[in-house]
Parts: structure tokens; C-alpha cells; sequence
């Protein structure tokens, strides 16, 4: 299908004067309409989930803390739109302030895990035998570990501030990245455009670095996705069980946790959390999944 | 090359055992750099467990005293060779909260996790074989579309939002279901049903969108293979053409997607045995994390390592068998 | 259809007798990436007698494929019969339910096609899926068809018909595996058979064989056969009426002799000017340097760990000579896996010899890339066969011929630009093209590109891959007239790799045959002219179709070869030995073969001398 699309059978079609490329707005939109329809409403919660990290709290009607309602697990009303939880907290606040705590810990968790993932990657790619060779075993044998078996551990190794939680989660699904980018690499680095770079005489960083990574960005933006939905939902699991976000910070899972003895009642308290997760994850997988794919028809 | 007819098959099922030997060691390998891996992130544990075991109050002498008792002045190799030499003989150490054999707690959990996760097995693999053969036969119409996103939503769902639902409406709503799990020791089937309903539920969806999502991949991967082509030329029926040609090719990758779930069941289960209560091997380990046990931490954490080595082991052997390309290389 | 003399009417039929298969009108579309349709077929009519072969000819994207797979009413996910009809026998296609398709698929019409090596099913055995049409429809029981399947195999010439079919497509050959496709086709006695392509994907010395062996069963049979190729000389040894396709629309129809003979389509004329390619040789001046640009001795190249004695586990190369002056073009011939691309590779110093030496201007080169300094880099440049993979997609052309011109010249900005505009102009290209990506040009500007980037390097020699095999003949042709322009005009000299001597006679001073890995025929352009040569040379010229019908011998590929020993399997004998038509038992498969001269000044690694070699080779031409 590939030639049916080139209108540039004839020998040398003179094309016209590369026009300006339109400015990026004119792009972006366009870029929008060609979704499917669960690319479109996949790209709508993953912006609106974007804009409630980076000002949620400043939207919350309450203070996160204040106990505002004199009654526990009330149902949605004019007063509390999300209703209250198990304290008399305000929900919705709560759930304003948690958001940024999944959406920027995922974030950063999934951002580690593909930086270290694909950079070890391409050096094992483009590196000596036994590097690739060694690296390789490495990361089979900490893939072999369950993601969630192996966030435990290091949990009750190391503990659960913040800052380990984010490097924890990272390093959990390095090995999975690794091993995508490491296919994608590979095959790379077997194109004859990579033979004519080293042919050229170019050191081993020019290759990985310009002429084997821009073209792993596609899929590796997928991978991405891919990895932050796997990281929030092992971040929600840890925070669920009590080994993740400790009081008094709370992340959407956290929030379903204090509010599991709602659940006889069917407060909007663990719901609203829980379908807060659910919005932003499957939304993102809706997304990638509606990304156009090069080469594939 | 030069083999003579009739050697060959002889020859052929030595490459094949040879293979499948290879593959049995790498798995066992892997399963001992594993427990390195597993060993060396929880020895370096900050704190002391004989620290712990007295509490603030002990003197530094009786410190000492329990340190060497537990073996705790040792080396790391020497107390990682006499863990894992104690593991290999069935005896994982001794827990340090509840106070008796990690093996004998082990034992007494195992049958239920094996349990749930033989059922939910039953229940998973015919529909996610199901929906990614008719998916992937039907790819790009309105059945692939709309099933595509069903499992693309369910991958992402948060075990803990499926539990709740389920729970809200058969126990809340309907009060069909009790929202606890505990099998009575003389069950009728209909107990059985009602302990094992909302856990196996629970557990299959995001097990059955995956499997399901991979079976369409392997599929879709070989109906765009020429031979597939030629098969609808010579005149056979897309069905058959799947179940004829197809199958046999996608077998590989197909076991391999089934092991690659079923293997997240004993230890993935962890939230829906925390929601349901159910004593299994999962809730276990998270009650290790929480008390900081580590020798029962470190046993179930190399049962679900474990676990997962032999399902990819039987999914690579299978593919070697059913591949005629390796089996009479 | 332009003009309307040349279109139906031609299938010379008695008017009384209904043709076998009609074709009118048809229209085939796509539906595009942006929702509008491509028209792929376009108008296209045509007719066949019961019993005769029509051959649809074209190039890429002229549609010939999907006008053979709309006559067993099939067209690939995304396209579309808009029009026309489609007539077999008494079946009207487009009109049939799938199931009557289904009936009518693999048993009154049958398919062959391209790749036989994917086209099988890897993981059933050969047998299980020849005889499949024949259970499938009900025409035999099992035993039966499998009877049959071992008597067409044995009338396609298969080695071993009694067992071959319980082996699995992995483990035969590509040449074997298309006459296990052509036994499939025919084990249910089709009205008529679709070949397509069926002997692209071989090399030209297993391809004949399999030509012979698909017209005599054709034959035999008396089916009604369409034939789709690229290669009119092919064509004219298979059909008795050729279509001549271009972008989807007829451009010509006729029999084969008259299309050969008188075509009347300009499109038709520039395509057999193509198959032959005249390039303007380089004048016969006298060497000047006395010092050869690139000369290699003793090179010996694989894969794999190198022994004691200097031989890899796998070798690909053994003990290789060759001598290029300044301005000359070496061609390197040989068929797929015989290590012509590894020899582009070694030199290139992508992979390192196990033993010999290689030197530029008299100056030893490093045997891998590691000891190379920046200027060796630059003097020698490789440019590969398909130019899709050459050249690096997330790059535009301009970045792509501006990065050798910083690497080794320092080149950046407005002088960067100015020189890539001028490199452009040099492969005639517009300049305008700098700033598009890659992904954009068609095949024959990619393969440009990809020697404009050699030429960035200002070498002193260019390795050339195959860079016209995945072309189109006309657009590869317009390849070889800029190589000689670039030798002739920059003095560049090249190494010229192909599987197609006739190429490599109309392009290259000096010839240099690889057979598994031996040199075993070397010297200049004209010793290539006539015999003697090396027995495998003499095969190679001899399996080059020509383009006149008659050219291909009659019977079931070649007659029986001179009996030897059983082999031992010892690395030092001549590796033709298995397939040589002239080999003597108790010498041949005994002692390894010398190297010796001919009067024609080439040099050949054969026990053979002149006389006998002559004398045997002039009594095949005439045959």
C-alpha cells in the first residue's frame, strides 16, 4: 500500500516549493480531527487530567485537611460535589490535591524508567558483544521478578517516602522498557544506514544518537504510555494496601484506601477515587492505542 | 546434513531434548541470579532485626547475643549460601513475627492461591481465546473495534475499582454474594460458587483483556503472512484457514501470552485477596511487608519468581514442539 | 485505453470460438490513507483462448498482480472492484457468492504464486498442503491425491518425489519449493492456472529449470495460463500473448512475436531498450599508475571463530585476488549466498578478514573499521542495494548529504548548502528536494541520493551493491548511465556487485566471477564475449533469457551431468563440482583445481584447459 500512496511514480516529479509547514495550532489540530473516536475522548481526560495536576489545588472548594461535614460518607450534593469521606472531609478537595500526586509521581516514575530503560538499550545495542550480553542477562533475571513482587520488596527494604516511591516504581519497569527499546535498537542498528555510518567512520555515540534513537521515538512515546499507566496502577495498588503514599500526603489511591469501610455504603468516597484511576489510565491506553502507526496500514 | 533418512528422527528428538535441556537450565540459572537479586535488595535493609526483635531498651551486649544467634555477624555470602541451600531443602528460615517455620505458614496458604488461580485459569483462557481469535478474524469491523476497546479499557482498570463495583452491586445491591471470602470447611457447590464468584470475577477481567489482546496480536501477526493468502486462494474457508493454517503457527506466541497473565495470578492477586480476605499467598507477602518478616518476604517473593520461570519454561517448550522449524532443525 | 486499434481486438480467435477467459472494462481502486480512492487498475480489457498462455507485463505499480488475483476473485484488504467484468468459462466472477467462489478457487482456477518460501505454510509438511485443493473440493481421496501429488512431482523434475513431500518447506530450496507450488496448482487439473511471478525470487541458473518444467506441464496439459513478470525476455519463452501494463491502464496488447518484433507503444519500446542496457564504455586508454587504487591478496572472510590456519567457522570468502586501477569499474558477479555483498562489506571494512591484506594506492588498509583513519573512510564509500533502508528515514536529504560534508570536510552552513544543491544537480535532481524527508522520494531518487551521499565524500572508490536490482528496469537502467557518467566525468572508481551479468558486461572493465565464495573466473570485459570460460561462467551466460520466443530448450531441465564419486566434503575441492556439466571423475572429485589463464586473458580455477572447455561450450551454444 506504501507505493499507492506516493503519487511519485514518474522519474523526477518536480515537486513545488516545499510550502512553510502550517504553525503548530493549525498542526495540532489537525493532527486531532485524523483520531479515531477513542483517540479523541483517550486525549481529552489525558489534557484534563493534566491541567487538574498542575492546578488542582488551586480549584478545591476546601482546605485539604478541614473537616467540613458533620456527617461521614455522605452522598453527592450542592454543598460537597463529590460528597464526604470517612472524616467529613470534602472529596472532591481531596481528590484535587491527590491527582497531582498520581499524575506527577507516574509521570516521573514512567520518565525514569524509559530514560534508563532506552539509554541502556542503545549502549547495549550499539555497545560490544559481552556488554549487550551482560546487560541482557541482568535485565531477564529482574523482569523474572513480578513487577508488583519486586516493588514489595523494595518497599520493605527500603520504605515508601516519596522520593523512593518514584525511583522504586522507576526502576521496577526499567527492564520492560529495556527490552522493548533493545528490539527496537537492534533492528537498528542491522539497517544499512547504520553499515553506511559506520562505514562513514562514525563513533558509536553518533549512531545511537542520531541515527538509530529518532527513529525509536514513536514507538518509545507508546512505550511511555504504557509504562505510566503500569506505574500508577502499581502506585495506586501500594498506596490501596498502605505500603505507598503515606499520610498526611495522599495520592488516588490512598484516598480509596481511608475510604474502604464506605464500601457497604457505596460512598462516592472510594468510588470517585477509584474511577478517577480508572479515567486517567484507560484514557491514555485509549490514546496510544489510537496514535497512527508508522508503517503499519 | 549428511544424516541418512533413517537417522533422522533419531537425530531430530535429540536437538529437541537438547533444547528443551537448554532452556531447563537457563530457567534454573535465572531462577538462582534471582534469588541474588532478591536476597541482596532486602539484606540492605536499613536497621537491624535483632535490633527490632528487643526493641529500644536492649543493651548493645544483648544486641550482639541475638545478632549472633540469628546468624546476622555472618558475611553476606555466607548467610545468602546457607538461605538458599535452606530454600533448595524446603526450609525457607523461621518467621520473624509469627515465630514458627515460613514453610509452615507457606504451606498452609499455597492450596488457596492455587486454587483461585486454577479457577480463574478455567474460566479466562477459553473467552480470552475466544474474543482474540473472533477479534482478530473479524480485524477492522465493528466487532474488533468495539472489542479492542473493551480490553484496552479493562487492561487499565484498577483491580480495586473492578472489586468495589463487584462488590456494590452482588453484595450491596443485590445481596446475591457476601463480600467475604471464606470457604467453610464442609462447602456445598453452592458455597463454593458464592466464596469464589466475585474474587475469580475480579481477577479476570484485566487477565482475560490481556490474554485476550495478545491472542489477537498472534493472530493478526500471521494473517498477514503470504500462506495465508495462498490458503484463501487454494479455496479453503477463513474459518478453516485459522483453525488448518493459522493456529498451528500462532501456538507459540499464543501459550506464551497465556503463561505471561496466568503468572500474574498467584502474586497479581494481591488487591483481590486484600478486598475479598481471602487467606491466600499474596496477602501474606504485603502482611510480611508490613511487619517487616523477611524471611517470609523473601520465600513468597521466590514462590512467585518461581512460578513464573515454569510458566515460561512450559510456554518456550511448547512453542520449540510445535515449531517443525526446531523441531528438525 | 488511448488508442482504441490496439486494444481487444487482439487474441487472433476465430470469431465462433468464445475465448477462455475475458476480461472488460475492469476497474480496481483503493481506498488512500486520506479517505480518496486510487485507481489501480483502470479500464483494462483483454482475452484467452482455451489452452494459451497471456502474459501481463509491467513494472511496479503497473497493477498486474491485482488484475491476475481479480480473476480468481480475489483483491487485498483495502482495494476494490469498481467495475467491469470478469469472465471464466461459464463463470461470471463478480457476480458469485463467496462460497461459490470458495468451490471455485483451488480447483477450477489455481494460483501460483511469488515466493514459494513464504508462501507455504512453515509448520505443515509439503505433501499435507499440495494435496489440500484436491480434499478440500472432494476430488480425491487422500491416497489418491497424495498419488498424484508424487507423479507431478516426479513430471516437475523434484529430486526424491517418493519423500519430498513429507518434508517441510524450510528444509528445500526456493527453486524446489516453486515446483511444489506449480504441483499444488495443478493437483486438481485447473481449467486455468495463475502464475505470478514464479520465478522472480530465484537465481538465473535455478530459474530456467523451473521455466522448462512450468511450460511442459502447462503443456502437457493443456491449461489456459496467465503469466505475470517484469521480464519480457521470460515472458517470450512462457506466453502466446502478452499484455503490456503501465500504472494500471493497457498500454499494448499482441502476441508475443509481434510485440517482440515491431512494438507499437512507445512505453513497450522504452522497456526493451531497458532490458538491455547500453552504456557508454570508457575508452581503452593505457593504465597510467602504475600502483593499482584498491588491490587485495589473499583475503579469506566469514563468520564465526577464526581457527589456527586462519579459517572462520563459517567462511563466505576464500583466498580472493583482485586489482582495481583508478577510474575503472570492477563488476563482482555471483548468485544469492555467494558472498559478493560480504567482499563490498570486507572492503568496507565492516567486517574484518580473517586472513589477507587489502590495500588503497599501495598503502596497507586496516582489516576493520577500528585501525581506519578518517581519510581511508573517506576515500572508500559503499552505497547499498535498497535505497529504503540506505537511507535514514527521521532524516531529510538535505541532512543526509551534509553530514559527510561536515564529517570529513568541515563543511557547515551556506557552503554546506551550496554544495549539497550542486550534488543534487550532479544526480539530476531538482535542489528543491534538499529539504524534503527521505521517506518522500520514490525508489530510483532514493537510490540518487544514496550515491549522492558517496559522491559528498569525494572518494576515490565507490562499492556498489546491487544498486539497480531493486529497481524497476527502466529507472535502474537511468542508474547505470549515471554511474558511467561519474566514472567517466570524476574518475571514480567502483566496484560494481551484481546477480545480472549482462549488467555487468554493459558497465564494468574488468569481471570477476564469485562462485560459493572462490573466485573462479576473472579478467577483463571482452574475455566475457565468447567460450571458452569457466563452466559456471558459461552457465550463468546461458541461463539469461534472451528475447526471442524459442529461446528456452525444449525437455526438463539439463541433461544428466558426467558421473562422479560420492563427495567427500572436502573444503579444498572445486566447489562447482555438484552442478558442473564438463567435470571429470577420478580428477574433478579428487585433487583441488589450479588457477590458470586463457588465451582471452582471463583467469579461471577449473582442472579444464582451453581446448576441452571450448569445444564443449561451442557444442552447448549450438544446441
Amino acid at each position: 500500500m506504501s507505493g499507492a500512496s506516493l503519487p511519485t511514480a514518474a522519474p523526477a516529479p518536480v515537486p513545488a516549493p516545499a510550502t512553510k509547514r502550517a504553525a503548530f495550532p493549525a498542526r495540532a489540530l489537525r493532527w486531532t480531527r485524523r483520531l479515531p473516536l477513542s483517540g479523541k475522548v483517550g486525549l481529552a481526560f489525558v489534557l484534563f487530567w493534566l491541567v487538574i495536576a498542575l492546578i488542582g489545588p488551586l480549584l478545591a472548594p476546601y482546605p485539604i485537611g478541614a473537616f467540613v461535614d458533620e456527617n461521614v460518607f455522605s452522598p453527592a450534593s450542592r454543598t460537597f460535589l463529590l460528597g464526604s469521606d470517612y472524616l467529613g472531609r470534602d472529596v472532591l478537595s481531596r481528590l484535587l490535591h491527590a491527582a497531582r500526586y498520581t499524575v506527577g509521581l507516574g509521570a516521573g516514575a514512567a520518565l525514569l524508567a524509559c530514560t534508563v530503560g532506552t539509554g541502556l538499550a542503545l549502549v547495549a545495542a550499539v555497545g560490544r558483544g559481552w556488554v549487550d550480553e551482560l546487560l541482557s542477562r541482568f535485565m531477564d533475571t529482574v523482569i523474572s521478578i513480578p513487577s508488583k513482587i519486586l516493588a514489595l520488596v523494595m518497599v520493605a527494604a527500603f520504605g515508601s517516602s516519596l522520593w523512593l516511591l518514584l525511583l522504586i516504581a522507576g526502576l521496577t519497569y526499567v527492564p520492560g522498557n529495556y527490552r522493548i527499546a533493545r528490539a527496537l535498537a537492534v533492528n537498528l542498528n542491522q539497517m544499512d544506514f547504520v553499515s553506511v555510518a559506520r562505514a562513514r567512520g562514525e563513533r558509536r555515540a553518533y549512531i545511537a544518537l542520531s541515527e538509530i534513537l529518532p527513529n525509536m521515538l514513536h514507538p518509545l512515546l507508546a512505550d511511555f504510555g504504557l509504562r505510566f499507566v503500569f506505574i500508577v496502577l502499581l502506585l495506586s495498588a501500594l498506596s490501596f494496601l498502605g505500603l505507598g503514599v503515606q499520610p498526611p500526603q495522599a495520592d488516588l489511591g490512598s484516598l480509596v484506601r481511608e475510604n474502604i469501610s464506605g464500601i457497604a455504603e457505596g460512598a462516592p468516597a472510594i468510588l470517585m477515587p477509584a474511577l478517577a484511576i480508572a479515567t486517567l489510565t484507560v484514557s491514555v491506553n485509549l490514546l496510544i492505542d489510537a496514535l497512527p502507526h508508522r508503517g503499519r496500514n | 546434513m549428511s544424516a541418512s533418512p533413517a537417522s533422522r528422527p533419531h537425530a531430530a528428538r535429540n536437538t529437541l531434548l537438547r533444547m528443551i535441556a537448554g532452556r531447563i537450565g537457563a530457567a534454573f540459572l535465572t531462577l538462582i541470579l534471582v534469588s541474588l537479586v532478591v536476597f541482596t535488595i532486602s539484606d540492605l535493609l536499613p536497621g537491624d532485626a535483632a535490633q527490632e526483635a528487643l526493641g529500644q531498651s536492649a543493651t548493645p551486649a544483648q544486641v550482639a547475643a541475638l545478632r549472633h544467634e540469628m546468624g546476622l555477624d555472618r558475611p553476606a555470602y555466607v548467610r545468602f549460601g546457607s538461605w538458599i541451600t535452606g530454600l533448595a531443602g524446603g526450609d525457607a528460615g523461621q518467621s520473624l513475627v509469627a515465630n514458627m517455620p515460613v514453610g509452615e505458614i507457606i504451606r498452609e496458604r499455597l492450596p488457596n492461591s492455587l486454587l483461585l488461580a486454577a479457577l480463574t485459569t478455567l474460566v479466562a483462557v477459553p473467552l480470552a481465546l475466544t474474543i482474540g481469535i473472533s477479534s482478530a478474524m473479524n480485524r477492522g469491523g465493528r466487532l474488533d473495534r468495539a472489542l479492542n476497546v473493551a480490553t484496552l479499557s479493562m487492561v487499565a482498570l484498577p483491580e480495586f475499582l473492578v472489586a468495589t463495583i463487584a462488590v456494590l452491586i452482588f453484595s450491596v445491591k443485590l445481596r446475591w454474594l457476601p463480600s467475604i471470602s471464606m470457604l467453610p470447611e464442609q462447602a456445598t457447590w453452592g458455597q463454593f460458587f458464592e466464596t469464589f464468584a466475585m474474587p475469580v470475577f475480579s481477577l479476570c477481567v484485566v487477565v482475560i483483556a490481556q490474554m485476550a489482546r495478545m491472542t489477537r496480536a498472534a493472530v493478526i501477526d500471521q494473517l498477514d503472512r503470504p500462506y495465508v493468502e495462498m490458503a484463501l486462494l487454494k479455496g479453503l474457508s477463513p474459518a478453516r484457514v485459522v483453525i488448518r493454517h493459522v493456529l498451528p503457527n500462532a501456538v507459540g506466541p499464543i501459550v506464551n501470552a497465556m503463561a505471561l497473565s496466568l503468572s500474574y495470578l498467584l502474586g497479581g492477586a494481591i488487591i483481590v485477596e486484600t478486598i475479598f480476605n481471602y487467606p491466600g499467598l499474596a496477602s501474606l507477602m504485603v502482611n510480611a511487608v508490613t511487619s517487616r518478616d523477611m524471611p517470609l518476604l523473601q520465600a513468597c517473593a521466590m514462590i512467585f519468581c518461581a512460578v513464573y520461570l515454569l510458566l515460561m519454561l512450559l510456554a518456550d517448550v511448547t512453542a520449540i514442539v510445535a515449531n517443525p522449524r526446531l523441531r528438525s532443525a | 485505453m488511448s488508442d482504441p486499434a490496439t486494444a481487444p481486438d487482439t487474441p487472433h480467435v476465430p470469431p465462433h470460438v468464445p475465448p477462455h477467459v475475458t476480461v472488460t472494462n475492469l476497474r480496481i481502486a483503493a481506498r488512500g490513507p486520506d479517505g480518496q480512492d486510487i485507481v489501480i487498475v483502470d479500464d483494462v480489457s483483454f482475452a484467452i483462448p482455451k489452452g494459451e498462455v497471456l502474459a501481463l507485463i509491467g513494472e511496479s505499480g503497473s497493477g498486474k498482480t491485482t488484475i491476475a488475483l481479480s480473476l480468481l476473485g480475489h483483491v487485498r484488504p483495502g482495494a476494490a472492484i469498481t467495475g467491469g467484468s470478469i469472465t471464466v468459462g461459464d463463470a461470471a466472477i463478480r457476480s458469485l457468492t463467496p462460497a461459490a467462489l470458495r468451490d471455485l478457487r483451488g480447483n477450477r482456477i489455481a494460483y501460483v504464486a511469488q515466493s514459494a518460501a513464504s508462501a507455504f505454510n512453515p509448520s505443515r509438511t509439503l505433501m499435507d498442503q499440495v494435496v489440500e485443493p484436491a480434499l478440500i473440493h472432494d476430488l480425491l481421496p487422500r491416497p489418491a491425491a497424495e498419488a498424484k501429488a508424487v507423479e507431478l512431482f516426479r513430471a516437475l523434475g523434484l529430486p526424491k518425489p517418493d519423500t519430498i513431500g513429507q518434508r517441510y518447506p524450510h528444509q528445500l530450496s526456493g527453486g524446489q519449493l516453486q515446483r511444489l507450488m506449480a504441483a499444488m496448482a495443478l493437483i486438481t487439473d485447473p481449467e486455468l492456472v495463475i502464475l505470478d511471478e514464479p520465478t522472480t525470487a530465484l537465481d538465473v541458473t535455478t530459474q530456467i529449470g523451473v521455466l522448462q518444467a512450468f511450460r511442459a506441464v502447462v503443456r502437457d496439459r493443456g491449461t489456459t495460463a496467465v503469466y505475470v513478470s517484469h521480464d519480457l525476455a521470460v515472458v517470450a519463452q512462457m506466453a502466446d500473448h502478452i499484455v503490456v501494463l503501465n500504472r494500471g491502464r493497457v498500454r499494448e496488447t499482441g502476441r508475443v512475436h509481434q510485440i517482440l518484433q515491431s512494438p507499437r507503444d512507445d512505453y513497450t519500446k522504452t522497456l526493451m531498450a531497458a532490458a538491455h542496457p547500453v552504456v557508454e564504455a570508457a575508452q581503452d586508454k593505457p593504465r597510467t599508475a602504475p600502483v593499482p587504487l584498491l588491490q587485495i591478496e589473499g583475503l579469506t572472510a566469514g563468520y564465526g571463530r577464526v581457527d589456527a590456519q586462519g579459517r572462520p567457522a563459517v567462511p563466505v570468502l576464500r583466498d580472493i585476488g583482485l586489482t582495481l586501477h583508478r577510474g575503472e569499474i570492477l563488476g563482482v558477479i555471483g548468485e544469492s549466498g555467494s558472498g559478493k555483498s560480504t567482499l563490498a562489506r570486507v572492503i568496507a571494512g565492516l567486517l574484518p578478514p580473517a586472513r589477507g591484506r587489502i590495500s588503497l594506492d599501495g598503502a596497507p588498509l586496516a582489516p576493520g573499521l577500528d585501525g581506519r583513519s578518517r581519510d581511508d573512510f573517506r576515500r572508500v564509500q559503499i552505497v547499498f542495494q535498497n535505497a529504503d533502508v540506505a537511507l535514514n528515514p527521521a532524516h531529510s536529504v538535505g541532512q543526509i548529504l551534509k553530514r559527510p560534508l561536515a564529517f570529513y570536510h568541515g563543511l557547515t552552513g551556506a557552503a554546506a548548502d551550496a554544495r549539497v544543491a550542486e550534488l543534487l544537480e550532479r544526480i539530476q535532481l531538482p535542489r528543491t528536494l534538499a529539504d524534503r524527508p527521505c521517506t518522500d522520494l520514490s525508489g530510483g531518487q532514493k537510490q540518487r541520493v544514496n550515491l549522492a551521499r558517496a559522491l559528498a565524500a569525494g572518494p576515490d572508490l565507490i562499492l556498489c551493491d546491487e544498486v539497480t536490482s531493486a529497481l524497476d528496469t527502466v529507472v535502474g537502467a537511468a542508474i547505470l548511465d549515471l554511474l558511467a557518467d561519474l566514472r567517466r566525468e570524476l574518475g571514480i572508481a567502483m566496484v560494481f556487485i551484481s546477480h545480472d551479468i549482462s549488467t555487468v558486461r554493459a558497465i564494468c572493465d574488468d569481471i570477476l566471477v564469485l562462485y560459493s565464495g572462490d573466485v573462479v573466473d576473472q579478467g577483463p570485459r571482452a574475455a566475457f564475449g565468447s567460450p571458452p570460460h569457466h563452466p559456471y561462467t558459461d552457465l550463468l551466460i546461458r541461463s539469461v533469457p534472451e528475447m526471442r520466443p524459442g529461446w528456452l530448450p525444449e525437455g526438463l531441465g539439463a541433461p544428466a551431468l558426467p558421473p562422479i564419486d560420492p563427495l567427500a566434503g572436502d573444503a579444498d575441492l572445486c566447489r562447482f563440482l555438484p552442478r558442473c556439466n564438463v567435470r571429470v571423475a577420478g580428477l574433478c572429485d579428487r585433487i583441488a583445481p589450479p588457477r590458470h589463464d586463457l588465451a582471452a586473458g582471463n583467469a579461471i580455477l577449473c582442472h579444464l584447459e582451453e581446448g576441452p572447455l571450448a569445444v564443449a561450450q561451442r557444442a552447448e551454444a549450438l544446441v
